[in-house]
């Protein structure tokens, strides 16, 4: 695995080793979908396999198609283009369309989709009409008790708490068995306090059952907290798809990078063994994967807010010099980002203990204070910097993309 | 929120049954009009011209325009100020002139009408009264005056009820917020809270002046030659093509008042929130204020009431037994309004489930369609059919199939807007969830969207049950002869003159209103306090 010139065809085939010949014995296939609503194109072209047992999230941000996807999968919604199937059988493609009844999939609603009139135990039976009464009665008190809800059988959902309907959405979902399970943002509709604790609940419970798993998230921190493996999606696409620390620590598009978590990109120039960076030279092994043939190349590395350190002019040695500026500054209560411009006009972000204490305009030195390996990109598929837009075409001057806190009031 | 989460998979699968089923539906309902146009392009272009440019027709023309702008006017009058006291000052008894105000809806203005007549006309309950002290004779009852006060009287609330709703939601930190601009009371009345609920009122207005337009019974009583009673008197005397022309004309207006009231609903701004205490204080102003309150109640409902328990006392045995009142009326009337109530509840099911569920251009068409209802005046939907039922479908002509039929059309509205409501209601991820766990779409359908929607189905079919016991003039234009229901026997009342024989059916359809306002109250939560 490495960064290489054709990120957008590793993506797509997901170079972290799940490739054409695995893909044989995933549970699930996508392969080539498309969707379009009217003229507008939601799903472009997307390939995923999903294996036995895992629990995989997809990824991205409002109005990727990630919901979509959802719905192509579980048969509510019809592919414009290629196909699905399940467990080997075509349920989805030229021709063929399944209904979502005859699928085997079991969905949790974003919203839960509770019916309103059923109580919790019949919201759970609501799947099993085919059973006999006492095997329906048996696996509804099994599922009851495996969230933790036998308490509250008789119960309407009115009457629950967002994280008991969530239980109970969960329980009806897996009551019939299903060869795979859905679930759309589980945990947008809960108070934060509730989502982290959920999150655990909900993949314990997942575990225990094995279920095969497909999530559907915009919340990165969730994706990487709850997923065997997750799936970054952008514009219809998959950017990349891996196990949620090398897309963390080795992303393979900048857009990747900046979805998840803040992303700053550092301008370099390889030289022999170093990087010459603004911030000084870099040993080439830090820098993951370097081929040779980007000798005497422009790149830019990926560097995350922890991987900075800024000092203020006082607190400089005699021969340092500062090389930036903060023009912005984010108190977050444990840790304080601050935003550099650098003297050659780059933006980076630096993370510091909330005890800092940079004031805002001061001069300061930023040096690079990681001991892993970086991350980088050729400087010639800079986004809008001719060909190289690969989707991630959003995160100029190192700007963090696609992060909802970025520092955009600088 | 998500802009990929496209949830009612709109248009890519209509389903086939249901969309067959609500053009079907759309077809019959346009199809009197249609038929009506018809009957309108036989008569020469030339005659056509000519009968309309005819001084009689054109007085009908500004007869109607006159009423309908003196109604309106005057309801905005009397139903800004009493939403205004009601809401937002500190009015004496307020609660009770808070339901008071809204009660006049429940009595159809026709029989409004008839006990004004009955009261105040010449030799009426009022003027012998007044005989012993010396009072000849009252001014003149019948003709505009009375047609202009009694509609006013039982269309105000329509002014009344959505300026109550307008104030009611209006966020009283902004008067808070005028005053400490040093905006005076009337000052910030005017600049603050009258822009507000402006739409609501024209909102109001526009249904006041739909009513006034297509109402026959009040100028029928008034003997008020607005285009409703001509088009009937016309058609008694064979002067068909007439009253097809006045008709046509007639609807054309209706059209004009609803482009202007969806031209109005346009500019609607959304507001509400923040509330504060702020209670106008009314001071000396109570008593008039007070005076104000009762006399528009007491005008609107004590006098009907009174005119009709006085007959009611008085017994109506010194007439003949032909007007004698038979409890088979009120079997009649029930009959046939639970079956226009059943074939609307049916008929709007499938439209109003695709308008709700798979909104198209088609599906929007559908439920528009259906609507024709509102546009057209019973009068004319009873002409239609019957030059549709004579010419062309003399098998139901003179049958309670057509009579149901005329109800269906008048009344869809009802059913569909409120199951309308009630399916969108309906969490769409609902019956995907039933889906998405085995239930085919109709079993989806029956065991989880069909059980929510119930109430609404419910309300609707109540609502148009209701409404259709108090139908006048397409019941007397389409009922098969010797057919008689409380209403066409309060017609034949008034018409023999024998006043005393329409208290009971009178009353019995008072009772029928009221409990068809408690269904509205109780559907859309409308709030007394």
């Amino acid at each position: 695995m490495s960064n290489n010139a054709s990120l957008s065809d590793s993506a797509i085939d997901g170079s972290d080793g799940i490739d054409a010949t695995d893909a044989e014995d995933g549970v699930l296939e996508l392969d080539g979908l498309y969707k379009r609503y009217g003229d507008e194109s939601v799903i472009e072209g997307l390939s995923l396999s999903v294996r036995e047992g895992e629990i995989l999230t997809l990824l991205g941000p409002s109005g990727c198609g990630k919901t979509t996807t959802l719905r192509l999968i579980a048969g509510l919604e019809r592919p414009n283009g290629g196909s699905i199937r399940l467990r080997g059988e075509e349920v989805a493609g030229a021709g063929v369309h399944v209904a979502p009844e005859e699928r085997g999939v079991g969905v949790v609603f974003q919203e839960f989709a509770l019916f309103p009139h059923l109580s919790a135990a019949e919201n759970v039976a609501f799947g099993l009409d085919d059973w006999s009464a006492d095997e329906r009665e048996a696996r509804v008190e099994e599922l009851l008790d495996l969230v933790g809800l036998a308490e509250q059988a008789d119960s309407h959902p009115d009457e629950l708490s967002g994280g008991q309907q969530q239980r109970v959405a969960l329980a009806r979902s897996l009551a019939p068995e299903p060869e795979i399970l859905l679930l759309d943002e589980p945990f947008s509709n809960l108070d934060v306090d509730l989502r982290v604790q959920m999150r655990e609940e909900v993949r314990r419970i997942l575990k225990a059952t094995g279920v095969t798993a497909v999530s559907v998230t915009h919340d990165q921190e969730e994706a990487l907290s709850i997923s065997d493996r997750v799936a970054v999606m952008s514009d219809g696409q998959l950017e990349q798809v891996g196990d949620p620390e090398t897309v963390f620590q080795h992303p393979e598009s900048r857009f990747v990078a900046g979805f998840l978590g803040y992303a700053s990109f550092l301008a370099g120039f390889v030289h022999g063994d170093t990087v010459e960076t603004e911030l000084g030279s870099v040993s080439r092994d830090q820098i993951h994967g370097l081929a040779p043939e980007y000798d005497r190349t422009r790149i830019d590395v990926l560097v995350r807010p922890d991987d900075l350190r800024a000092t203020p002019e006082p607190r400089l040695d005699a021969d340092a010099d500062p090389n930036g500026t903060v023009v912005g500054r984010r108190y977050l209560g444990p840790t304080i980002l601050y935003e550099v411009e650098l003297d050659d006009g780059t933006s980076l972000q630096c993370m510091h203990n909330h005890d800092a204490g940079i004031p805002m305009d001061a001069r300061v030195r930023v040096a690079l204070a990681a001991a892993h390996d970086l991350s980088w990109f050729p400087a010639d598929q800079r986004p809008g910097d001719g060909d190289g837009g690969d989707g991630a075409a959003r995160g100029l001057n190192g700007n963090v993309v696609g992060h909802p806190d970025a520092l955009d009031d600088a | 929120m998500e802009t990929d989460q496209h949830t009612p998979d709109a248009g890519t699968d209509l389903p086939i049954a249901t969309t067959v089923a609500s053009a079907a539906v759309a077809a019959a309902v346009l199809l009197p009009l249609l038929w009506l146009v018809r009957t309108g392009l036989t008569v020469g272009f030339d005659e056509a011209i000519s009968l309309l440019t005819r001084p009689a027709t054109v007085a009908v023309f500004v007869n109607s325009a006159a009423l309908v702008a003196a109604v309106t006017l005057a309801s905005i009058c009397l139903g800004v100020p009493l939403a205004y006291l009601t809401v937002r000052t500190d009015l004496p008894f307020s609660r009770l002139f808070t339901v008071a105000a809204s009660l006049p809806l429940v009595i159809p203005s026709y029989i409004g009408a008839f006990a004004f007549v009955s009261a105040f006309g010449p030799n009426g309950a009022f003027q012998r009264l007044l005989a012993p002290l010396g009072v000849e004779s009252l001014p003149q009852i019948y003709g505009f005056p009375g047609a202009a006060l009694v509609l006013t009287l039982y269309t105000y609330p329509y002014v009344y009820i959505t300026a109550r709703a307008s104030l009611k939601s209006f966020d009283t930190t902004l008067v808070d917020a005028a005053r400490t601009l040093r905006q005076s009371r009337w000052k910030t009345f005017r600049r603050v809270e009258l822009p507000q609920i402006r739409p609501a009122v024209a909102a109001g207005a526009l249904l006041v002046a739909l009513y006034t337009l297509s109402d026959f019974g009040t100028p029928a009583i008034m003997r008020f030659d607005a285009f409703t009673r001509v088009i009937y008197v016309e058609f008694n005397t064979f002067g068909t093509e007439t009253a097809t022309l006045l008709s046509l004309q007639l609807v054309a207006v209706t059209f004009l008042i609803l482009g202007l009231e969806s031209l109005i609903r346009g500019e609607e701004r959304g507001g509400g929130g923040g509330r504060s205490r702020d209670t106008v204080r009314l001071g000396r102003w109570r008593y008039p204020a007070v005076a104000f309150c009762v006399a528009v109640t007491t005008l609107a409902l004590v006098v009907p009431l009174g005119i009709l328990l006085t007959w009611f006392a008085r017994g109506a045995s010194d007439v003949g037994r032909s007007l004698a009142f038979r409890p088979e009326y009120v079997l009649n009337s029930v009959g046939v309004s639970a079956a226009a109530a059943v074939a609307a509840t049916v008929a709007a099911l499938p439209v109003a489930y695709l308008a709700a569920r798979h909104r198209t251009r088609l599906t929007d068409l559908f439920e528009r369609a259906t609507y024709v209802g509102y546009a057209v005046p019973g009068v004319v939907l009873g002409l239609a059919l019957v030059f549709f039922g004579t010419q062309y479908a003399t098998a139901v002509y003179q049958t309670l199939y057509l009579l149901v039929f005329a109800y269906v059309i008048r009344f869809l509205p009802q059913a569909v807007g409120s199951m309308r409501a009630s399916f969108l209601r309906v969490d769409p991820a609902l019956p995907e969830a039933a889906r998405t766990l085995g239930s085919s779409p109709s079993t989806a359908f029956r065991r989880v969207t069909l059980p929510l929607v119930a109430p609404g189905l419910l309300g609707g079919a109540a609502l148009v049950f209701l409404t259709t016991m108090k139908e006048l003039p397409a019941t007397l234009l389409l009922r098969p002869s010797g057919f008689k229901t409380l209403v066409v026997h309060i017609w034949s009342a008034y018409e023999s003159g024998y006043f005393g024989h329409a208290a009971v059916p009178a009353l019995i359809l008072l009772g029928v209103s009221a409990l068809s306002m408690l269904v509205i109250i109780s559907q859309e939560g409308y709030n007394v306090k």
